[in-house]
């Protein structure tokens, strides 16, 4: 019982230093903020355009509600995938690698609090510009099926802190450019998973790919929700494979960290601060 | 018989840097032996020194005590635990204070002990009290508390180092040049807890220092350490006998230095 409430405590130490860090650098997260909500906003008008550019009639408000959620969507996964790849990136901008690689807290209880935190920030951060975003553009949720789309999107974020992990291992390796391998990571991401597109529009290689792609799912599955009502019964599937699939990356994004992490300690790599 | 505070058992640790004389595209690294074969005992209770010029080893055999780094060959072993196959049980035993004090820059000395206290999974009711304790008792100002660190002087970021590196009780405290680029006053009120800590709370702490005058003040025993070896190991008296003065009076740890290594402690101020 004693081990368990320490263990709680140390993944609380990042949650409360993460939030602290919101606190300390909030022009910052003023910046970030206005830049995805900019972002959401020109995709989005990219939907309210189509007839102009095409010069034909068309649904336009299937549109935007499609390209809007497909955005807010990538806007969630990535904070959360942002967050858990940065939790060394920080550490080594910070230079207090040493100090929390040195604590008595497992990776594992790392992970744990990085991704609650990740989680309520990513909620948090998506809700204001769905609420900014809608003050733009008349959504029609009247066939939503809310509830399901929350299920799917938390169980979505599973795989996105597997994949987080995995990113992370790449500021441990690379002390100065680890931080923008993993940009490079999320891009391909954005790319194949069908984000601001049908993933069929994609080559047939790249379909391929996006195949292996959490977000792909999370992403159909959202606006089949938000769009077509789709029952939460019929999303199960998606659902349990989200979470088998997650909890298979996260297991092997645990043991490649660990590996890593050894690999660093062997090599004398956490002591550089990048 | 007790258990050793820490024991060093023919202790090896290499690294390879990019060899910069084989060319701009070159991959080619060379070895840089940074400890070779160090064996060493410290028992409960004492402060034990370990003195050497930048370069020499000294940090490496911190971090390495620190779970940091894995030695090559060779074991290490806290109050009996060994540092890699029993990591987990080892960190709960130690902490550390480094020469450059690393903290989260634009959070307070609070908030930084704060996150240190969850860490380690202190009661956080009793972690603020005695944070502030801490804090007072090394003579860091009240309303410097909650200032951000960025704003603190060099010897007020390395009194929170150092309160930090107490605050978690530590059994066996590693002082990395916890007093290097501080100002004398400051020095001298690191020094005095350190000692504190010893006889008040019975913890056992390793510190490197290239500062001779405080190795003398502080150690129990003392290592000087030169080129990752070993070259001398005793009391401060001990070393002094086994030189004798250039100018005929008490020899100091300068000249002992000198004498075992041949070169004074400020001609191998040379990052390795």
């Amino acid at each position: 019982m004693n081990a368990l409430i320490r263990e709680f405590r140390g993944a609380y130490a990042f949650v409360e230093r993460n939030i602290n860090l919101i606190r300390r650098y909030w022009g910052w997260e003023i910046v970030w903020l206005i830049y995805s909500l900019v972002n959401s906003l020109a995709v989005t008008y990219i939907g309210a355009g189509m007839e102009r550019i095409s010069g034909k009639t068309l649904d336009t408000q299937y549109i935007i509600t499609y390209l809007l959620v497909g955005t807010l969507i990538w806007s969630y996964l990535s904070v959360i995938f942002y967050s858990i790849s940065e939790m060394i990136a920080w550490e080594r901008w910070e230079g207090t690698i040493e100090y929390t690689f040195m604590a008595p807290v497992s990776r594992f209880t790392h992970l744990v609090g990085t991704t609650l935190f990740a989680i309520g920030y990513g909620v948090g951060r998506t809700l204001v510009i769905l609420l900014i975003v809608a003050a733009f553009f008349h959504l029609d949720l009247t066939n939503a099926n809310l509830g399901g789309a929350v299920l799917l999107l938390l169980a979505g974020s599973v795989s996105f802190v597997g994949l987080g992990i995995l990113a992370a291992v790449l500021p441990l390796l690379y002390p100065e450019r680890g931080a923008q391998m993993t940009n490079a990571a999320a891009a391909v991401l954005l790319l194949i998973s069908g984000v601001y597109y049908p993933v069929a529009t994609l080559p047939g290689w790249l379909q391929a790919i996006a195949a292996g792609s959490p977000a792909t799912y999370v992403i159909e599955g959202m606006r089949g929700c938000l769009l077509h009502g789709a029952s939460t019964v019929s999303l199960l599937p998606t659902v349990f494979y989200l979470i088998g699939a997650g909890i298979g990356v996260t297991a092997v994004g645990l043991w490649v960290f660990g590996r890593v992490e050894r690999y660093a300690k062997r090599t004398g790599r956490l002591k550089r601060s990048g | 018989m007790s258990v050793l505070a820490l024991k060093l058992n023919k202790v090896r640790k290499l690294f390879y840097k990019r060899d910069d004389k084989s060319g701009k595209f070159s991959r080619r690294k060379r070895e840089v032996v940074a400890l070779d074969g160090v064996s060493l005992v410290v028992a409960p209770g004492e402060i034990f020194g370990v003195l050497g010029p930048n370069g020499s080893g000294k940090s490496t055999l911190i971090r390495l005590v620190s779970t940091l780094l894995i030695p090559d060959s060779g074991e290490i072993r806290v109050f009996g635990h060994d540092i890699v196959r029993e990591e987990a049980v080892v960190k709960r035993m130690i902490n550390r204070v480094s020469v450059d004090a690393a903290f989260f820059k634009k959070f307070s000395p609070l908030e930084n002990l704060s996150y240190a206290a969850r860490l380690y999974g202190l009661p956080m009711r009793e972690a603020r009290v005695r944070m502030r304790a801490i804090l007072a008792r090394l003579g860091l100002k009240e309303e410097a508390f909650t200032q951000p660190m960025e704003q603190l002087s060099r010897g007020m970021q390395q009194k929170v180092a150092v309160a930090r590196g107490f605050l978690t009780s530590p059994i066996l405290l590693l002082l990395d040049e916890p007093t290097t680029g501080l100002d004398p006053h400051s020095k001298r009120d690191v020094q005095a807890f350190v000692r504190e800590i010893r006889d008040t709370h019975g913890a056992t702490i390793l510190l490197t220092t290239h500062d001779m005058e405080e190795a003398d003040r502080l150690c129990d025993r003392i290592a000087v350490i030169d080129n990752g070896k070993i070259v001398a190991l005793g009391t401060p008296a001990e070393l002094k006998r086994l030189v004798k003065a250039e100018t005929g009076g008490t020899p100091t740890l300068e000249d002992v230095f000198l004498a075992l290594t041949g070169h004074r402690l400020e001609e191998t101020e040379v990052e390795a």
